[in-house]
């Protein structure tokens, strides 16, 4: 739905259940910037076939898309990843969760399928994202190299439950068991420069904890997190709100990199600070926030950025 | 019949009354004087104590035709106009008409009074199935719905003249100074039972809490008092709090709760006095919740929270977010326990709060107000006495009260319920006239009247999801389909009259 996905927020994606028509029905009502609606875990296995229907018309009738849609599928190495494919595709979500994704190779093969279903359906090749969820010791490893699979890739997801569940450690609320793991899968997002988007937190009643996880991991540099309940939107919104400050220095910052434009030169300086194009683009990611929080009024463009060709 | 200024029709006669039809909410001027009554001259110095309902109801010397009322701080607990009635039957008394505060669903046990003719007109709305049988014509019992401010107002001006009064006195002593502070029926605020004590011919105080004179502090005064029934008692305690006064965990409920919030902050009201008003469902309760953090972020120090108090209030009084609570009603335990700690937790009679005819009633003084609806239209009229099956089911409560005299009144509703859209083309019955609503929140978004354009302009800046009601509408019906229309017969069984006493619209008797 974006302009540019790399600049898509990704604050908050909520996992839906599939085979839960009441709640698919309010998912254009939710304010959180992405759904994922879910096949796998969420869905029982007599309930595969009902929710993959389920999910395919909501999604044909949902023709004034406001958010970010994915859709977990199954794990590729079961009997129902395919279907679910075969079922959701047509109704053109914008991207696939995927699951158990422990090995770039697991990731290849989604890729080449994604592309079968492209040059099927007659649709520009690249067009279904993927969200790989990093889930395991195994995936922690080789995050780095599933970072770098296809361009195809918004970002990376840590998914701590099965990690955990992986490890055989317990997840507590403070979460020290996860951070080696944490720092790992966002090296290797941002390193392929695609976002970082960090797990669950499940205590849907406890908002002081979530709010701590998501101060913690906005520091260390996550984009967003999923969540279990649309309760949680807020508290996370709130967590990414930019201060006041950083919206007037990134205004700031657009305005000099304008005037530099204009004057036919790269780099400028502001207040004796060299602007150069990492200060650009963290301003321009500030503004888009501000923007979505309602504390701007205007988009930040391309142009505004690079210029024009 | 003629045309009332909303385009519904309204007899000229009603129950042998003439009727006025409404035009507007501000301009009907009064043109009486304050209803009066006997004084009484009692000497003696002993006690006022009557052995049992009966005997009261011998003394008070009620007779066939006459009007009782009973006041409704019992809620849904509440046993005395149960037990009244039954009284008043046995000692073969009939076409007597109740004109209590509200009748709940409770009362449901004086349906075969009203069939057997004992009880022959209800001056005042009711909540459940008296009502839906009324409009199905299975009760033939002339009703006519009155908000808080104009029930306080009808019988201050003595267009319902009460003849008796059997007020519930949670603490009352022999000499008739009461309370409803303490005892078992303890329920808070006597702020309806106040109007009665002042204008009725005759004061019965029914206790089940006699106390040693003097019963303090005074609520009701042993001057009005004309006799004092201990009874076993008045009801069913555990049943005397409302039933919804938690906040909501829904999310739709929620996020209606959060836009509801967003207006409150973009409408510029939210500073030092602030004043405010919600009610006890699970969305009206979260948006205190959001009122309440806004005001602690902002520092800010409100002037008064109104209306039916609950817990959320009392926190906000205690922790200085206000300086006052003005309760015309406990709407829970927590209240009911402050109203007789806090000296800021002031009792108000239901006349102050909302009576449009005095020098100034507490909701003028309201700056925002949330309401809820069964129903709204796309001229923002607002029902919430019928639902969409044409039942009168619900009373108007101080609804029109405060969405006339606060300076924004915000209602909220799901936009869909069960399979009806609550968003339409009209509404089935008009409580409140669009005039006087400020704004319609759902899930779905958010319709600014006309009247506000700054508001609706600072909405759409913090990317709210402000829309035209009729889009709003039509976005709900492609989701619902358009309701067929209900189909009525002629006959008219009530009248909702608006807090002016002009008749906003009529209930008519659902087709069989």
């Amino acid at each position: 739905m974006a302009e540019n996905p790399a600049y898509q927020l990704r604050r908050t994606l909520l996992y839906v259940p599939g085979n839960m028509p009441s709640m698919l029905q309010n998912i254009p009502l939710f304010q959180c910037d992405g759904v994922i609606i879910d096949l796998e875990d969420a869905v029982p296995l007599s309930e595969k076939d009902a929710a993959r229907i389920l999910v395919r018309r909501f999604l044909e009738n949902y023709t004034e898309r406001n958010k970010e849609i994915l859709v977990r599928i199954n794990p590729l190495d079961t009997k129902w990843a395919l279907d679910d494919l075969k079922a959701v595709l047509p109704a053109l979500p914008d991207g696939i969760r995927l699951p158990k994704a422990d090995t770039p190779e697991i990731v290849e093969r989604l890729d080449t399928l994604l592309t079968e279903y492209e040059e099927e359906l007659g649709l520009e090749l690249g067009r279904f994202r993927i969200l790989p969820s990093i889930e395991s010791a195994q995936g922690v490893i080789n995050a780095t190299e599933i970072s770098r699979v296809t361009p195809r890739l918004i970002g990376l997801a840590f998914g701590a439950e099965d990690y955990t569940a992986s490890m055989e450690i317990e997840r507590t609320k403070s979460g020290e068991e996860l951070f080696n793991a944490r720092m790992n899968v966002l090296w290797a997002a941002k390193s392929a420069g695609i976002q970082a988007i960090d797990t669950i937190f499940s205590d849907v009643n406890d908002m002081d904890a979530l709010r701590r996880e998501t101060e913690l991991i906005k520091r260390l540099g996550y984009t967003g997190k999923c969540m279990v309940n649309p309760r949680q939107i807020d508290v996370i919104h709130d967590v990414f709100a930019p201060k006041q400050a950083e919206v007037d220095y990134a205004l700031q910052v657009i305005d000099a990199i304008k005037r530099a434009r204009e004057m036919g030169t790269g780099v400028i300086s502001l207040k004796g600070k060299m602007i150069d194009a990492p200060v650009v683009k963290r301003a321009a990611r500030v503004l888009r926030t501000a923007y979505a929080h309602g504390l701007v009024d205007v988009i930040i463009h391309e142009e505004d950025i690079h210029g024009a060709e | 019949m003629v045309l009332n200024s909303l385009g519904r029709q309204i007899p000229e006669i009603f129950a042998g009354k003439k009727q006025i039809p409404y035009s507007d909410p501000w301009s009907l001027q009064p043109n009486a004087e304050r209803s009066t009554r006997a004084i009484r001259r009692i000497n003696h110095n002993g006690s006022k104590l009557l052995g049992s309902l009966r005997e009261a109801i011998i003394a008070t010397g009620l007779k066939d035709g006459m009007t009782i009322s009973t006041h409704h701080s019992l809620r849904n607990g509440d046993h005395l106009l149960n037990d009244l009635v039954k009284e008043i039957d046995a000692l073969g008394l009939r076409d007597i008409k109740i004109a209590s505060s509200s009748i709940h669903i409770v009362h449901a046990e004086l349906i075969p009074y009203i069939r057997k003719g004992t009880i022959t007109g209800l001056e005042c709305g009711v909540n459940g199935l008296i009502g839906e049988l009324i409009s199905k014509g299975e009760l033939d019992c002339p009703i006519i719905v009155r908000s808080h401010g104009g029930r306080a107002r009808a019988l201050i001006t003595g267009e319902v003249p009460v003849d008796v009064a059997f007020l519930a006195a949670p603490c009352c002593d022999e000499y008739g100074n009461f309370n409803g502070y303490y005892g078992p029926s303890a329920c808070g605020s006597l702020g309806y039972a106040m109007v009665d004590a002042q204008h009725a011919h005759k004061v019965v105080a029914v206790t089940d809490n006699l106390v040693p004179y003097p019963a303090i502090p005074v609520g009701i005064p042993q001057t009005v008092v004309d006799f004092v029934v201990q009874v076993p008692t008045l009801g069913d305690p555990k049943k005397i709090v409302s039933s919804t006064t938690r906040v909501t965990t829904d999310p739709i409920g929620l996020q209606i709760a959060k836009y509801a919030a967003n207006v409150i902050e973009c409408s510029g009201l939210m500073k030092n006095g602030f004043s405010f008003q919600t009610g006890t469902g699970g969305i009206s309760l979260s948006v205190a919740e959001h009122v309440r953090n806004m005001m602690r972020k902002d520092k800010i120090k409100g002037s008064f929270g109104c209306g039916g108090i609950t817990g959320y209030f009392v926190e906000m009084l205690e922790e200085g977010l206000f300086e006052a609570l003005f309760d015309v009603q406990c709407f829970d335990l927590k209240a009911v326990e402050s109203i007789g700690r806090n000296r800021g937790h002031q009792e108000i009679t239901a006349g102050t709060y909302a009576n449009p005819f005095n020098c100034g009633a507490v909701v003028n003084r309201l700056d925002c107000v949330i309401i809820s609806a069964t129903e709204i239209d796309v001229d923002f009229n607002v029902n919430v006495n019928t639902e969409s099956n044409g039942y009168l089911l619900h009373n108007t409560g101080g609804h029109c009260d405060v969405a006339a005299g606060a300076k924004l009144s915000i209602v909220v509703a799901p936009s869909i319920r069960g399979r009806l859209p609550i968003v339409r083309d009209a509404v089935t019955t008009i409580t409140t006239p669009g005039e006087t609503v400020g704004v319609i929140v759902t899930e779905r978004g958010i319709a600014v009247n006309d009247k506000f354009p700054d508001l609706k302009a600072e909405l759409i800046k913090h990317r709210v999801p402000v829309k035209d009601i009729r889009e709003l509408r039509d976005e709900i019906y492609a989701i619902t389909g358009v309701p067929k229309p209900l189909q009525f017969e002629d006959k008219i069984v009530g009248l909702v009259e608006y807090r002016d006493g002009s008749i906003i619209d009529v209930i008519r008797q659902v087709a069989a």
